[in-house]
């Protein structure tokens, strides 16, 4: 008798707390319909007050980049609130330097709508779509690097410069999470995405994204990125890649050739072994064509027994030391691992090239 | 019945009883969150106020439900979740009322959920048998004297980052060694008040 009064009298406990504490819920926190301008007065919005910034911005279609899902991990979506936000939180600090700070840059996923707030968005992130596709092809590059494409449907097309990027959605126990990927087609095809992914050790998008079949559905936002290519013919562009770095690199190089077929160029990519080579051959080929673009691929470790190599040895650094002279106009872009993007960083700032030509993006 | 004035206790509880240093009690957010002395000074009134008002509450619950019904077995697991539902509701009625409170407090308001201290206060009211006065005055010395010790520790934790401490000391281990000679400092009150 004694275990049914303490069961029963536990659960009625527990129910009337519950209870109260909806009813709490209902009366205290509800900020009702707050007003969100945009760019001052550019995109006015009515949203309903208590959810995040980077949710209700969501629901309206305007797709902040963010990678951790609203967690407050990635720090990818900083966006500027000029006044409505409260104080910065201390969750968000790691990720805010000070100048930003000044600035009133926050982190949208954050920031809780409690008041009319006003932020400002960069142009570029309103122009960002959610995208469906459907996976048109998949190629396996190496042992764990897949080429995937995939035909838009709705919209059609997309226009992206070289080295932006998409936004996939991927399905995780705990939700939906975006992870971003660079744009491996070039520009002058705005009817496919196509991406180069590299399967991570218990990735959650990357082992969706690798066991997609043709024909499943994929949805993606985008694009993003703040990269420009310099514009004028004359100045050479350098890429330096390892890895899945290549996906913007190759987006980058056939965009180029395509508009500009005589431009000086130069493709430096290191890889560990002959088993890391992939569009080795496509590049070759692009090469025999264009006869001002150079293709340099370097091996990093020994090579196996019974292996071929004629190309270049050593880490990536030493072969864009040896191949490139200094003093001539260039604009570099480097994607791989972060101890490749510091040691070309030094090597290149030694041949004359200036930081602000040197973007990277490391992974 | 205890006759201590509550009074007596509000004084002991904060000195010779501290729940910290003497009872160990809610020694994990007291290590983790002594790093400043802002951050400190608000866990520790967040503590105070919690502390007080779910002495109160779960006096009343203990007397009025959990005795009546012969369900004093239920003591702890009805205690926990009065706690953590107090809490919750604190933390809307704030974020309502007075967000800069509620900002200034920030991520410390749900940690409080788990702080050991705050269901040992609880606790040791039923078991040295306070009236509800004494209760109250408990309740509000205990969270004073938690505030007390993690903000005297934040202090000496900020002029310990100018120290040269050895390397294997470092972080938590230095902080443990701290808190063992602050508590043995606070064994200078011993003889003052005395409670039960």
């Amino acid at each position: 008798m004694i275990y049914v009064w303490s069961v029963l009298s536990f659960a009625g406990l527990t129910v009337t707390l519950a209870a109260v504490l909806m009813v709490a819920e209902q009366l205290l926190v509800n900020y009702g319909v707050c007003k969100l301008d945009i760019n001052a007065g550019e995109k006015p919005l009515e949203v309903e007050g208590g959810r995040t910034l980077l949710e209700s911005l969501y629901a309206n279609e305007i797709f902040i980049p963010s990678a951790c899902g609203g967690k407050g991990t990635c720090g990818h979506c900083k966006i500027i609130v000029s006044s409505g936000g409260g104080p910065v939180l201390p969750t968000e600090t790691s990720h805010l330097t000070r100048k930003e700070i000044r600035m009133h840059v926050r982190l949208a996923c954050q920031v809780k709508i409690r008041e009319d707030i006003y932020v400002r968005i960069p142009e570029e992130m309103l122009n960002v779509k959610m995208f469906s596709a459907t996976i048109q092809s998949t190629i396996q590059l190496t042992y764990d690097i897949k080429e995937i494409r995939m035909k838009l449907n709705d919209p059609a097309e997309i226009s992206q410069r070289p080295g932006q990027y998409v936004q996939v959605e991927a399905p995780s126990p705990d939700g939906d999470v975006f992870r971003a990927y660079s744009i491996s087609s070039p520009a002058y095809q705005p009817e496919m995405v196509e991406l180069v992914v590299r399967l991570a050790p218990g990735g959650v998008a990357s082992t969706y994204l690798h066991n997609l079949n043709v024909g499943d559905p994929v949805s993606f936002t985008g694009p993003y990125g703040e990269f420009y290519l310099n514009e004028d013919p004359s100045t050479e562009i350098i890429c330096v890649g390892g890895g899945c770095g290549m996906a913007p690199i190759k987006n980058i190089i056939y965009s180029i050739y395509d508009r500009w077929p005589d431009r000086s160029c130069w493709l430096f990519f290191g890889c560990r072994t002959t088993a890391d080579i992939f569009y080795l051959k496509e590049f070759e080929e692009l090469s025999a064509k264009h006869e001002n673009f150079h293709v340099v691929y370097a091996l990093s470790d020994e090579l196996a027994d019974g292996g071929r190599w004629e190309g270049e040895t050593g880490f990536i650094h030493l072969a864009v030391d040896k191949y490139l002279e200094a003093g001539i106009a260039r604009q570099a872009f480097l994607c791989g691992p972060p101890p490749m993007i510091e040691a070309v960083t030094r090597v290149l700032k030694g041949k004359g090239i200036t930081a602000e030509d040197i973007f990277y993006d490391e992974f | 019945m205890n006759e201590t004035s509550a009074l007596i206790i509000l004084v002991a509880a904060i000195l010779t009883n501290n729940i910290l240093l003497t009872n160990f009690l809610g020694m994990c957010s007291f290590i983790a969150c002594s790093g400043q002395i802002g951050t400190a000074v608000g866990l520790g009134t967040a503590v105070t106020f919690v502390m007080t008002t779910t002495t109160m509450l779960n006096y009343v619950i203990y007397h009025c439900v959990l005795i009546p019904l012969g369900l004093c077995h239920l003591t702890f697991i009805v205690f926990i979740v009065v706690i953590a539902a107090f809490v919750q509701f604190v933390e809307m009625f704030v974020e309502r009322f007075s967000p800069k409170l509620y900002f200034a407090l920030g991520i410390f308001l749900p940690l409080i959920t788990v702080n050991c201290a705050i269901l040992g206060a609880s606790l040791f009211m039923i078991i040295r048998k306070y009236n509800f006065l004494q209760s109250v005055g408990f309740g509000l010395g205990a969270g004073l004297g938690w505030a007390l010790a993690i903000i005297l520790m934040a202090g000496l934790r900020q002029k310990m980052r100018y120290s040269n401490v050895p390397e294997p000391f470092r972080g938590v281990s230095i902080a443990m060694i701290v808190t063992c000679v602050l508590a043995m400092a606070f064994m200078g009150f011993a003889g003052m008040v005395a409670i039960q």
